[in-house]
């Protein structure tokens, strides 16, 4: 810790820095109002898979930029979980050096386009700035510099390939290709590995590409990450899964020295209540799956999806956000949220709920579903409800909601996405007989160096942490390949 | 990608591929299947893995042409390359010697039957297999079957071929002949819910392979859920052979027609684009 902020502290006593600082007084800075994002039309962006945010012009990442005080102490870099020197990235994009912009993001994330875009800025880096804590203001507009300077950077068509130590030729192997493998994957290739990431599905990205929709983070900007990944010799292995496709004794065999373990919480949680079996009730990893990895919209795609008129929605976070939306974009009449606590407890991020209001979608929380109706066919039309109001606090610290006895009533619907949270993916500890797992079935990890009960595989993200987020998954990715290195140099060195 | 290395017609609408994966050949036992995916716009679908060959580095699929994505399987060569192909996936079948085993197949179910009639009878089962169907040009794998079973029956709904009446008619015969220890029945879901009821009858332990629609195949979606025994289950991590006593066939069923008219229209306008 002593060093960062001796690193901090340097870095910002540069003469660059200085002379910003020096360019404009801290009064006027914090008298001017964040820049807005332009957005798409609501009504025009509700029909289709076009992106919501449209990105800041460089004219006001600039004017957004020098908002920034360039604190002493920046508490925002305190609220990011991978500890991006923030008030460096956003005084390079004052000075106009986006480029430089795009490499500081670089030194500690190898995401920002991703991050820059779907990060709950708003409890994380924002949550932290000097104008939130102190100033009791709009914070820096974070996020959307992350994103900007992550953008021009991609559009100027010359992305930095990072900085490779020469080929150790000690193969590791990444299991799954979400945020969190692909984090691992880069550092272990900057350290010098022979790395090869396994990915179950047929696409790389994980949660990136089946989950969050185009409209919010398009896959093309996945794909040129990939590929930046491919060149730095980093090798992509899809439809395998280990533990099926090969065991983990059999990637020994091949030669393989150490594993990290990025296999998600890709499991559906339902809510056992009757009638969720019926035709048109799907997981919300169906439905995304379906519409954002097979393109089932595209009638020019062989995979169906329903399409339906009146779409409920059950559920609060980001997936029953990303659910609703998509069904409003796929033609439904009325789109609709149930969630059993308020909007406050929500733990979406406050721009997609923001977002969904003005696509006109409906909200209708503090309320539960409690039993799903079929027609003949067996495809569900109606749905009972029941009120809820909110009591003390739970563990989590939100009011807990209760149901309003007698409040019952029903609502017609013909498709519903239940959205109520997953479970951790089990391919990997059904694998691994030793593999120490929580009741939860989560595997347990060291926190510093996220080694597993098996000395040779290491873990993080969703396995790790139940549902969490991508920035956290990137993070865990760093400090697992961080930890891997040591081991195996370790290892290296003892014999 | 896995490149289609022997192609044979069993029948106009039945057809062997022989593949190569390697990996996969390694790793599977009898009753697991893949997913395969052809092109970009391609849809997954599950296939059993007929046989493999771990020297060679191949697996086997038995696949009956019934819409879009089977049809295009059907138009691949020799040399031609299959895009994605995943696996194994599911739970192996527990094959062990039981004495004398009944096995019912229909419709699509009768090619992810092969395999299991081949082990079954490897182990050492008298194997009595009953394939059925509506009429005469619908039965498929006839010769294979023979090969792997003590006897095969033949039944169909018009009589046009081997005996006339339902599955279950045959599987009443052999039941009320000799001591049946054990049955496995796969095909449409209303074929083997009434094959379930008969073997209940009679107290017969019964197998049923459930063919759901899938997507991912790693239980990560849910599209193939059913209910066994009053439980949600997965049929591609915890199946695909289930109790068949305790499957709630009615729901499988009206499950399997949720995509029906668009499987439908598909196909139409896939054989349009293939006469064009
Ligand atoms: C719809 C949706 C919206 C979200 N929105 C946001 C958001 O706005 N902001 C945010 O921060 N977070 C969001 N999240 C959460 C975030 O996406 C996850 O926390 C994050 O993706 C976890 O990363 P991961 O790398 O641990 O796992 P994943 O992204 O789940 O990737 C795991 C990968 O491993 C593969 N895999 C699993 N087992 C094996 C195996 N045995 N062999 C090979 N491959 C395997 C899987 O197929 C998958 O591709 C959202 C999640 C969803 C579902
Ligand atoms: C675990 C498992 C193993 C399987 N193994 C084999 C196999 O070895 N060989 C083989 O030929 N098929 C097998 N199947 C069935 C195969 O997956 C389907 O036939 C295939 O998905 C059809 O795709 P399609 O696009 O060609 O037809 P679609 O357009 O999807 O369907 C065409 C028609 O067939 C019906 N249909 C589709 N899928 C099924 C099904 N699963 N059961 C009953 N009716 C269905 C539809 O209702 C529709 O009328 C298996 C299925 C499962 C779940
Ligand atoms: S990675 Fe996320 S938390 Fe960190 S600075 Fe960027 S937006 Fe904020
Ligand atoms: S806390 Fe806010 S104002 Fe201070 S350096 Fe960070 S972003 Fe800039
Ligand atoms: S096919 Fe998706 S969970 Fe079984």
């Amino acid at each position: 810790m002593e060093n960062i902020i001796e690193y901090l502290k340097e870095e910002r006593a540069q003469d660059w820095r200085n002379e910003l600082r020096k360019g404009m007084k801290a009064k006027e800075r914090t008298s001017r109002i964040r820049v807005s994002m332009p957005e798409e039309d609501p009504d025009v962006r509700n029909k289709s898979r076009i992106e919501v945010n449209i990105g800041l012009a460089a004219e006001n990442a600039v004017l957004e930029a020098q908002r920034c005080i360039d604190c002493p102490d920046p508490t925002c870099i305190t609220g990011c979980p991978v500890g991006i020197n923030i008030p460096k990235f956003i005084k390079k994009i004052e000075a106009e050096d986006f480029a430089g912009a795009a490499v500081t993001l670089k030194e500690t994330n190898a995401l920002p386009a991703v991050c820059g875009r779907v990060c709950p800025q708003e409890k994380q880096c924002e949550l932290n700035c000097f104008y939130t804590v102190k100033l009791k203001k709009t914070p820096v507009a974070i996020g959307h510099l992350e994103r900007f300077a992550a953008d021009w950077e991609r559009n100027s068509g010359q992305m930095a390939v990072p900085k490779t130590e020469k080929l150790n030729n000690i193969k590791v192997a990444v299991i799954g290709s979400g945020p969190a493998g692909l984090a691992a994957a880069g550092d272990l290739a900057k350290f010098g590995y022979d790395v090869t990431v396994f990915e179950a599905l047929h696409e790389i990205g994980g949660v990136l590409k089946y989950g969050i929709p185009e409209f919010r983070l398009p896959n093309e900007l996945v794909d040129t990450e990939i590929e930046i990944m491919r060149q730095m010799g980093i090798k992509f292995k899809t439809n395998f899964i280990v533990g099926k496709t090969a065991s983990f004794d059999d990637l020994k065999k091949d030669g393989f020295q150490a594993f990290f373990v990025g296999s998600g919480a890709g499991l559906p949680r339902f809510m056992n209540i009757p009638g969720e079996n019926y035709n048109g009730i799907f997981s919300s990893n169906e439905y995304l799956t379906r519409v954002n990895l097979m393109n089932a919209a595209d009638p020019e795609y062989d995979t169906p999806v329903i399409s339906g008129n009146s779409v409920a929605v059950i559920g609060g976070g980001n997936t029953a956000m990303d659910s609703v939306r998509t069904a409003k974009r796929l033609g439904a009449k009325d789109s609709m949220i149930i969630y059993r606590r308020s909007e406050a407890e929500m733990p979406a991020r406050i721009e997609e709920v923001k977002h969904a209001k003005e696509e006109g979608i409906i909200f209708m929380n503090l309320h539960s579903p409690l039993e799903y109706y079929a027609d003949e066919n067996g495809r569900v039309n109606r749905m009972k409800v029941q009120k809820m109001e909110l009591g003390t606090p739970d563990s989590s610290g939100r009011r807990r909601p209760v149901p309003i006895e007698g409040s019952e009533f029903m609502v017609d619907v013909d498709t519903v996405v239940v959205s109520v949270g997953v479970s951790p993916n089990p391919l990997i500890p059904k694998a691994l007989a030793n593999l120490k797992v929580t009741d939860w079935g989560t595997i347990v990890v060291d926190k510093d160096s996220m080694q597993s009960s098996i000395p040779e595989v290491f873990a993080g993200g969703d396995i790790v942490r139940g549902g969490a987020t991508v920035i956290l998954a990137m993070g865990d990715g760093r400090t697992a390949a961080a930890g891997m290195h040591k081991y195996i140099q370790e290892k290296i060195k003892a014999n | 990608m896995s490149k289609i290395i022997e192609k044979e017609f069993f029948s106009k609408n039945v057809v062997k591929l022989v593949l190569e994966a390697p990996e996969i050949a390694r790793s599977r036992k009898p009753g697991h299947f893949v997913i395969i995916k052809i092109g970009e716009k391609g849809e997954r679908i599950p296939l059993t893995i007929a046989a493999a060959n771990e020297k060679e580095g191949t697996i086997t699929l038995v696949v009956q042409k019934v819409g879009v994505t089977t049809a295009k399987l059907f138009e691949l060569e020799v040399g031609d390359e299959i895009s994605d192909v995943v696996g194994p996936l599911g739970q192996a079948t527990h094959i062990e010697k039981v004495g004398t085993v009944l096995c019912a197949g229909g419709g699509v179910g009768v090619a992810p039957m092969l395999p299991i009639v081949e082990g079954l009878k490897k182990a050492g089962n008298r194997v009595i297999t009953i394939l059925a169907a509506r009429t005469k040009d619908l039965i498929i794998l006839e010769e294979q079957m023979k090969e792997h079973s003590d006897e095969v029956i033949i039944m169909t709904d018009d009589g046009s071929y081997g005996r006339q009446g339902l599955v279950t008619a045959g599987m009443e015969e052999v039941i009320n002949r000799e001591k049946v220890n054990m049955a496995v029945t796969i095909g449409p879901a209303i074929m083997m819910k009434f094959a379930a009821l008969t073997t209940k009858k009679y107290n017969i332990e019964t197998v049923a392979s459930l063919n759901t629609i899938m997507v991912d195949g790693t239980g990560m979606c849910g599209a193939c859920r059913v209910n066994v025994g009053g439980k949600t289950k997965f049929v591609c991590v915890d199946g695909p052979e289930f109790d068949a006593h305790q499957v709630d066939f009615d729901e499988m069923l009206s499950r399997l027609g949720a995509y029906k008219d668009q499987e439908v229209a598909a196909y139409q306008k896939y054989l349009e684009t293939v006469e064009v």
